[in-house]
């Protein structure tokens, strides 16, 4: 039964309005956060009250510089921790109080590179991703394998199934890592400074596929990125943070104002709407601004 | 793309059980009275069928009384060692971590003689004050191997080997003041030696807690498999990691508090073997820990055959040959993981 139907009859007929709104699938909501050494001690880092409501397909850039509370943001929102006020709420449910496998049936991670102990097979490492769905010593059956298969398809790198990870381009690693977050089949994929060691054409294929993977798998995506450009191209929503506070949330249109920006990043910029409706930023030298 | 199945994992068991067999009866044919492999195999048979009376009684005394016990001891100190070192290397995430060059056998070792000269007399002094040895000196080794919330390879093992020749120059000097002189006793606790019989209910305990131990850490092979890959990683894939850890903790202390009650602290086992075992049968945990405690097993008896026949009619500790075999090869390890 389609959304409409079930709007129509719980509202006897009447569903002429807000039926086109798709429900709300991650719920931010007047979260807050503060790191402390001891019970006694000050804070040595706060996150500020933030707010944000991310749909289906939707690709929300979390955005700011280095230490302003980003990745304390996707920790929230992946539930390993909890917030000391406010909700953080996927489908309804908060985050860090569900089971640590049914979290990451829903919430799929992709954190930048970590080392790796033992060269593993790219397939079989994809294949980790089935994990939260195996019995007790995960021997993964015709079906988990078809869903690996599938995933590392889908990022275009099937035929790297058989070499170890050890052996990949930084490029071709990132794609694998996200084929694991894929086989996690998860409704929510949060990607933690994905294009930090990509080059750019690297960098733009990544953020190519995950829009496209958002639309056909029906993900919502939250990235966190520094990367002023990348983000005004690719993302629906962009969460402005600075030294742990929400600054703004927005379309990047709304969000990037020169004078905003300017104070955030601490480097003069110039943005211009570009023809697409996507804001551009461009980087000025200072030396350029002193003689005038 | 080729997951481990069940069935894999089946045959390569079953394929090195009956190598250790094979082992086995190398090991009770080799010493200093040759005995037929023919006559073994068949003496071994009535053995089974519970006819042992059968045998001639001098022969019987040396191959069934004597090195039988022996070769069974070294079957439990080698699948304890191995299991041990697989279950360390993942809880630190380091290729090199080891018992013995972590300092966790020493610390066994110095626990269990503390115990003894605190309360002899009393039955399992010796594992108890071993486990308690061996769980303070990995808790010990690890948090001196943090640093800044990040486990330091170097600084683990550096710590680790501190550990060791600590707790070592403590074990000479206790044994030396208190026990007058007994080199025997030092050789065992320091070197690691199977000559020392344990008793039949020593043995048991020993058995069973081999069994629990590594039956409780195979429970948690898979999510082994991705706590290797980062405690992050696992986390985010759905791994309980505090209890994993906690899990694979108190069992490698207990595996490698067995050991060196019924052994001393044989070195390198827990390093080699499961390095080994990843060179022929990959890294997969849920084949790499059973692997390991056959392999385990075979090198010991094999170390140990060595070493009661290589310089006749003397035996050298085994702990000596795992040591003459290990510690160039740790090297070679430790070189080719700095580049």
């Amino acid at each position: 039964m389609s959304a409409p139907e079930t709007f129509a009859r719980m509202a006897g007929g009447r569903a002429e309005r807000t039926i086109h709104q798709p429900a709300v699938r991650l719920n931010v909501e007047q979260a807050s956060y503060a790191y402390v050494s001891s019970e006694q001690s000050v804070p040595t880092f706060t996150l500020g009250a933030t707010s944000f409501q991310a749909h289906e397909r939707e690709i929300v850039a979390i955005l700011g510089p280095n230490a302003s509370g980003k990745s304390t943001l996707l920790r929230l929102i992946s539930g390993t921790i909890a917030p000391l006020s406010g909700r953080v709420e996927l489908e309804g449910q908060e985050t860090s109080r569900l089971d640590v496998r049914t979290r990451a049936q829903r919430i799929a991670v992709v954190h930048q590179e970590s080392p790796v102990v033992y060269p593993a097979l790219a397939g079989d490492f994809v294949l980790q991703g089935r994990y939260p769905y195996g019995r007790a010593l995960r021997f993964a059956n015709q079906e988990d394998i078809e869903i690996a298969r599938n995933a590392l398809r889908q990022v275009g790198a099937e035929h790297l199934a058989k070499r170890t990870i050890g052996e990949l381009s930084g490029g071709e690693k990132q794609r694998v890592i996200l084929a694991r977050a894929l086989a996690q089949q998860p409704r929510l994929i949060l990607l933690d400074e994905p294009t930090l060691h990509l080059d750019i054409g690297a960098q733009v294929e990544l953020l190519e596929r995950l829009r496209q993977l958002a639309q056909e798998n029906h993900y919502t995506v939250a990235v966190v990125t520094h990367e002023l450009g990348l983000a005004a191209e690719f993302a629906d929503q962009v969460v402005l943070l600075q030294r742990g506070r929400c600054l703004r949330v927005g379309s990047p249109a709304a969000v990037y104002q020169k004078e905003l920006l300017e104070q955030v990043f601490e480097a003069p910029l110039d943005v211009e709407i570009g023809p697409a409706g996507r804001p551009r930023v461009n980087l000025r030298a200072r030396r350029g601004e002193e003689t005038t | 793309m080729r997951p481990l199945t069940v069935r894999r994992l089946l045959w390569t068991c079953a394929g090195l059980a009956l190598l250790l067999l094979a082992c086995v009866v190398v090991a009770l044919k080799l010493g200093a009275v040759p005995i037929s492999v023919t006559e073994l195999v068949l003496d071994l048979g009535r053995i089974a069928i519970g006819r042992a009376d059968e045998l001639p009684s001098e022969y019987r005394m040396i191959v069934f009384d004597l090195r039988l016990p022996r070769i069974l001891l070294g079957i439990l100190v080698g699948a304890s060692l191995s299991v041990a070192g697989a279950s360390f290397q993942a809880l630190l995430r380091n290729p090199l971590a080891d018992p013995y060059v972590l300092g966790v056998s020493s610390g066994a070792a110095l626990g269990s003689i503390l115990a003894l000269i605190i309360a002899p007399g009393f039955a399992l002094v010796t594992p108890i004050g071993a486990f308690i040895g061996a769980g303070a000196t990995i808790a010990g080794v690890y948090f001196l191997g943090r640093r800044e919330g990040q486990l330091d390879s170097t600084t683990l093992l550096l710590g680790g080997i501190i550990c060791a020749s600590f707790f070592s120059a403590i074990i000479m000097f206790l044994m030396t003041t208190l026990a007058g002189r007994d080199l025997r006793g030092m050789v065992f606790w320091l070197m690691g030696d199977l000559s020392t019989p344990v008793s039949a209910g020593m043995q048991w305990i020993f058995t069973v807690g081999l069994f629990v131990a590594i039956g409780a850490i195979y429970s948690t092979s898979a999510d082994l498999n991705l706590l290797l890959t980062g405690e992050r990683e696992a986390i985010h894939l759905g791994v309980d990691v505090t209890r994993v850890k906690l899990v694979v903790y108190v069992c490698a202390s207990l595996l490698t508090a067995l050991a060196v009650s019924a052994s001393g602290a044989i070195g390198y086992v827990g390093l080699l073997v499961p390095h080994a075992v990843r060179l022929i049968f990959g890294s997969d945990y849920r084949l790499l820990i059973p692997a390991s405690a056959f392999c385990g097993a075979i090198a010991i008896v094999l170390a140990d055959t060595l070493a009661r026949t290589i310089v006749p009619p003397t035996e050298l500790p085994v702990g000596a040959m795992t040591a003459m075999a290990g510690a160039p090869i740790f090297i070679y390890l430790l070189r080719r993981g700095l580049r």
